[in-house]
């Protein structure tokens, strides 16, 4: 099945976010299959009716992030293979995000306790259907 | 012309009015293929600077320049690559609507009559009808076929959203698109419709009070203005006076919360914030709508300016 992706401006998140978390969103739970194109990005904003420089900068972050990958002539795919980092790398980046994950957190006042509470909902909603 | 030169730029663009100034001290640049947004209040000084910038008036100083030549001497050939639509829509109103786009197209060698038919058919208007009996909604259609007809690298719309129904507005905003198509066309367009310019906008510029606020991308701007929430418990209440914070914005009261909108707080402002007594502090996302009205709002200091800088578009792929 084709990805369905819309947009709402007004909201508090942006509409190059909006598409960024939506195709993250399809891919991970597995509702694009990966020999089938994402719509081209002229496509995408005639349909969605916003400027086609958001998609196109959406996509490419995708494209740094490994989520979609392009294939010269044929269009953006969700890539095969997502871990495009080596294993330091990771290591790196997930500490860098729980340390300002954690110092803005104790910041705020929240206790240890609060704060592993917050990770462990916001692990099980987000990664619960993988 | 080099690629990286703006298509638009101006410096210390001033205008009086007698000894009022309209236009004051602005500076700002629009980069090619970018669809650019300008946005301020009623009387802010926004159509007094396009036609500063299309040369129609004089600066009283400063000056202006479109495709890296000065306003007020602009060769034929550089007017001919440009686009402009005013907000009056002025037409010759005993003319047809076939009649208004066979006199235009004679005024332009590069006159493309499919991109006349199909936006005049896109606005559903009659070729027959004479221009003086058409609505406000196909009198700004029939415009924008006459503007978009001769295929301008450059498109300078002052408030083409101006009194127009929903289903016009969306044929405004498909036109605009359907401009966009190639990357090299420029857009620059002055409306208060902040969520068409949310759907198409690259970049803003925001004039306020006839002083220019803010240039830069949208994900810029967005990235910036942010909104935090003071609550207070028991007895404690907000201070009536807040401390000077750099950037403020907007403030929202009520009786034991504080909602400050703020362009890129320092860290300075962040401690200051921990000091206002509140027993807790968040951050809440906030609209584009709600940025730009904060940028508009009376309460806001008029101090600092927004503009995309080295450390912000380098912060831009983390967000």
């Amino acid at each position: 099945m084709p990805i369905t992706i819309s947009i709402l401006p007004g909201s508090n998140v942006s509409i190059y976010r909006q598409i960024i978390d939506q195709v993250c969103a399809a891919a991970f739970a597995g509702r694009i299959h990966d020999d089938e194109p994402l719509p081209s990005v002229r496509a995408l904003a005639e349909d969605l009716l916003i400027n086609p420089n958001t998609v196109s900068r959406a996509y490419s972050e995708l494209a740094r992030e490994g989520i979609l990958e392009s294939r010269p002539g044929k269009g953006m795919f969700i890539s095969k293979r997502r871990q495009i980092y080596s294993k330091p790398e990771r290591k790196r980046r997930i500490e860098q995000s729980v340390t300002s994950l954690v110092t803005e957190g104790l910041m705020l006042g929240f206790t240890p306790e609060e704060i592993v509470e917050q990770v462990t909902l916001k692990t099980k909603e987000l990664g619960g259907s993988r | 012309m080099n690629p990286e030169t703006p298509v638009i730029e101006t410096t210390g663009l001033t205008r009086y009015f007698g000894n009022k100034k309209a236009v004051d001290g602005v500076t700002m640049s629009v980069p090619r293929g970018s669809v650019f947004a300008f946005l301020g209040r009623n009387g802010s000084g926004k159509t007094t600077t396009i036609r500063l910038i299309l040369g129609l008036i004089e600066p009283t100083r400063g000056s202006s320049r479109i495709f890296g030549q000065d306003s007020q001497s602009l060769a034929p050939e550089i007017r001919a690559r440009v686009g402009y639509m005013s907000e009056t829509h002025s037409l010759y109103e005993w003319m047809t609507v076939r009649e208004c786009g066979a006199y235009q197209s004679r005024f332009y060698p590069r006159w493309n009559e499919k991109i006349f038919q199909s936006i005049a058919g896109h606005f559903h208007l009659d070729p027959r009808t004479k221009a003086g009996h058409l609505s406000r909604g196909e009198r700004a259609g029939l415009s924008l076929a006459m503007t978009l007809a001769p295929e301008p690298e450059l498109l300078i719309l002052d408030d083409p959203a101006l009194g127009l129904d929903p289903v016009a507005r969306r044929s405004l905003l498909e036109s605009m698109i359907y401009v966009t198509r190639g990357g090299s066309r420029t857009i620059f367009f002055s409306s208060h419709m902040l969520e068409d310019v949310e759907r198409v906008a690259d970049y803003i510029a925001i004039l306020d009070r006839s002083v220019l606020r803010a240039c830069c991308s949208v994900e810029t701007f967005r990235s910036s203005v942010r909104q935090f929430v003071l609550r207070y418990s028991g007895t404690s209440e907000p201070a009536a006076h807040l401390p000077i914070l750099r950037g403020l914005l907007h403030v929202r009261r009520a009786r034991q919360e504080l909602r400050l909108t703020i362009a890129s707080p320092d860290s300075a402002t962040l401690e200051k914030l921990q000091t206002l007594g509140a027993a807790s502090l968040e951050e809440a996302p906030i609209s584009f709508n709600e940025a730009i009205t904060g940028y508009l709002g009376d309460r806001g200091e008029q101090g600092f300016f927004l503009e995309d800088t080295a450390e912000l578009e380098s912060t831009r792929g983390m967000v």
